[in-house]
């Protein structure tokens, strides 16, 4: 009886519109906001921040970008992992270039840089569609990667082939560099998540998302009802890139703090968002969240049960880890093929009734 | 070539004609000129001419594989004929992508229906307002002032097209649920929320009962009525066509055959050769 929208009724269109028209919704929503802007800083510790919350948050920016991409705009990319090391070099570039820039300007600008890459290795989405055009950005991958790690210039002629990013500040704390504090990373960490999380409903609620939503779902259809399908499948890299860059520029300067392209940008990663995406629930903000929560704390909880909780040895825990996430995916995506976002929406259409569904 | 189509011209001048009804037609819409479509070796459409008024319900009619969808996909810019022009407005229409026809104000449903099935039935017709809305990527993003009054100010055009279709009650259901009638409606809502210019139906009948037939004849009907949309209307249902339109197209193996009133039509013997048969003597 708690979940309801029985008289929850809208009186413009304004009310209709936003993104979550029922009070209890919301409510919990703000819940969670003021929990993770108020009281997580107080209570997280290194532990917490390094091997949970900061990479969720990084990887949820990421599943964001990728999932306006396939979810939305029906555009098949494995080139995730390569725009997220050109968000991590640009923003090294960056960093070293100017010293002086704020490191929040320095990860929006190599978002930017990102998105025009992605534009770039978009262009072949104009003419094949599917599965091809993931064997497309499938080059992008490699050719990035390569590009990365073959030319000095990227990262400053340092003799280890790595860059590393320099100690900046914001408002006085570190928040990338050995000194930076598990608060300073995980707030720049939260309000970065929120705002791409807030950019990518307002763009999939308005007239771009449903272009997007448009060519996923009936490409011709969509052209001759006035779409245009190049404007609207750049877009669509753009956005992404945007968000991937965002996401791999993070990932580099406040949680890894050094980086190799093809260690830490390889294939692995565009195919770790891509399940992320596939699971959380294509075409759904909250499952890039949901996604991205599995694949990050899933396998963080499971070792604290296996090692913490019954005690087995590290070695065995971490291969049975592996095995237990993977049979996990497999049975989610058969319970529901339409990843956690549909099961949750399930859920709530039932709660809506409960308990007098008739 | 036949010469019915400039009979036809004689009897309607340019400035329009009032119908027995009392519906004003206008001039002269969009012409089709000589129009000639091949696909490799075979001809779809054979020089074709005909025209296409202000205000008036022109249909569109021939046996399977005339050509009849072809015709269509030519004037929505979906296929480029090889030879002959298609003249809107008075000029010749350059070679445009279908989006660009589409903004030009022509709006079309489809045979099989074409609807966004992931997506729900205001979000469908709300991409039919598509070129209305002119809030660029930045301001979409950040949704507070311009993009959410436009948003706004277009939701209400939709709800009054929905009001109009009578399809509130599914405003918010996911198109793949509904079932097949009310596609056809949401369909025809989303060409509708364009406001077109010239709305193209490709055969909006197909595969319905007989008060689904009723319903639709009457929504293109109150449509024309209430907005004074051209429109123009490929269907099979020959009762439907003979009571809807004022004037008919005949085609046949990718020829025109006859033009003209429904009543001219219903007694041209090359018509009805090629409905019923040719008597072997």
């Amino acid at each position: 009886m708690l979940y309801r929208e029985a008289g929850d009724f809208k009186t413009s269109y304004v009310a209709d519109n936003q993104t979550f028209p029922i009070k209890f919704d919301r409510y919990g929503y703000y819940f969670i906001l003021g929990f993770a802007f108020l009281v997580m800083p107080l209570i997280i510790n290194d532990y917490w921040a390094n091997s949970i919350v900061v990479p969720f948050l990084i990887y949820a920016i990421a599943a964001l970008g990728l999932n306006i991409l396939i979810g939305y705009c029906g555009q098949l990319s494995l080139g995730t992992g390569a725009f997220m090391a050109v968000g991590a070099y640009g923003s090294y570039k960056l960093m070293t270039a100017f010293p002086e820039l704020n490191i929040v300007f320095v990860i929006i600008l190599a978002g930017f840089v990102t998105a025009a890459v992605g534009v770039l290795f978009g262009l072949p989405s104009l003419r094949i569609k599917g599965f091809y055009l993931a064997v497309a950005t499938l080059a992008a991958q490699f050719f990035l990667i390569w590009l990365f790690t073959r030319t000095a210039w990227f990262y400053n002629y340092s003799p280890t082939g790595m860059i590393s990013a320099p100690e900046r500040f914001v408002f006085g704390q570190a928040v990338t560099g050995p000194r930076a504090s598990a608060v300073s990373m995980y707030m720049i960490c939260l309000v970065f998540t929120v705002a791409t999380a807030w950019l990518a409903r307002n763009l999939t609620r308005g007239s771009l998302g449903r272009q997007w939503m448009a060519i996923r779902d009936m490409d011709i259809a969509a052209e001759i009802i006035g779409v245009n399908p190049l404007m609207a499948k750049l877009t669509a890299f753009a956005v992404s890139s945007f968000f991937v860059g965002i996401s791999g520029a993070l990932l580099f300067t406040v949680y890894l703090g050094a980086a190799e392209a093809g260690e830490a940008f390889g294939i692995d990663k565009s195919f770790l968002v891509l399940f992320m995406v596939i699971i959380g629930g294509l075409g759904s903000i909250f499952g890039a969240f949901a996604g991205a929560a599995f694949l990050i704390i899933g396998p963080v909880l499971l070792k604290l049960l296996l090692v913490n909780g019954l005690g087995w040895p590290t070695d065995l825990a971490a291969h049975l880890e592996v095995m237990i996430i993977g049979a996990l995916i497999l049975v989610f995506l058969i319970v529901e093929p339409h990843g956690i976002a549909a099961l949750w929406r399930t859920i709530k259409e039932k709660l809506r009734l409960w308990p007098f569904p008739y | 070539m036949n010469g019915q189509g400039d009979a036809m011209r004689d009897v309607a001048t340019d400035e329009g004609y009032v119908t027995a009804d009392g519906r004003k037609i206008g001039g002269v819409a969009m012409e089709m000129r000589n129009i000639t479509l091949r696909f490799g070796g075979v001809v779809a459409i054979k020089d074709i001419s005909f025209d296409i008024r202000w205000g008036e319900i022109r249909a569109i009619i021939g046996p399977n594989g005339a050509g009849k969808s072809s015709m269509l996909n030519v004037i929505s810019g979906f296929y480029h004929p090889q030879e002959g022009d298609v003249i809107f407005k008075g000029y010749k229409r350059p070679k445009m992508r279908p989006y660009q026809v589409a903004r030009m104000g022509i709006a079309r449903t489809f045979q099989n229906i074409a609807l966004f099935e992931g997506m729900s039935v205001l979000d469908n017709i709300m991409t039919g307002r598509l070129h209305h809305m002119k809030a660029n990527l930045f301001q979409q993003a950040m949704w507070w002032g311009s993009a959410q009054r436009e948003e706004d100010a277009n939701r209400e055009q939709v709800e009054k097209i929905i009001d109009f279709l009578e399809i509130q009650h599914i405003r918010k259901t996911p198109v793949a649920r509904l079932p097949y009638g009310l596609k056809k409606r949401v369909e025809l809502a989303r060409a509708l929320a364009a406001e077109p210019s010239i709305l193209l139906l490709d055969e909006p009948m197909a595969g319905m009962n007989v008060e689904e037939k009723e319903d639709m004849s009457r929504f293109i009907l109150d449509v024309n009525d209430e907005f004074g949309t051209t429109t123009v209307l490929i269907e099979h249902d020959m009762g439907v066509v003979m009571d809807l339109s004022d004037r008919v197209v005949v085609m046949d193996y990718g020829k025109k055959i006859g033009d003209g009133t429904p009543e001219e039509v219903r007694n041209n013997e090359d018509v009805i050769k090629a409905y019923l048969g040719v008597a072997h003597e």
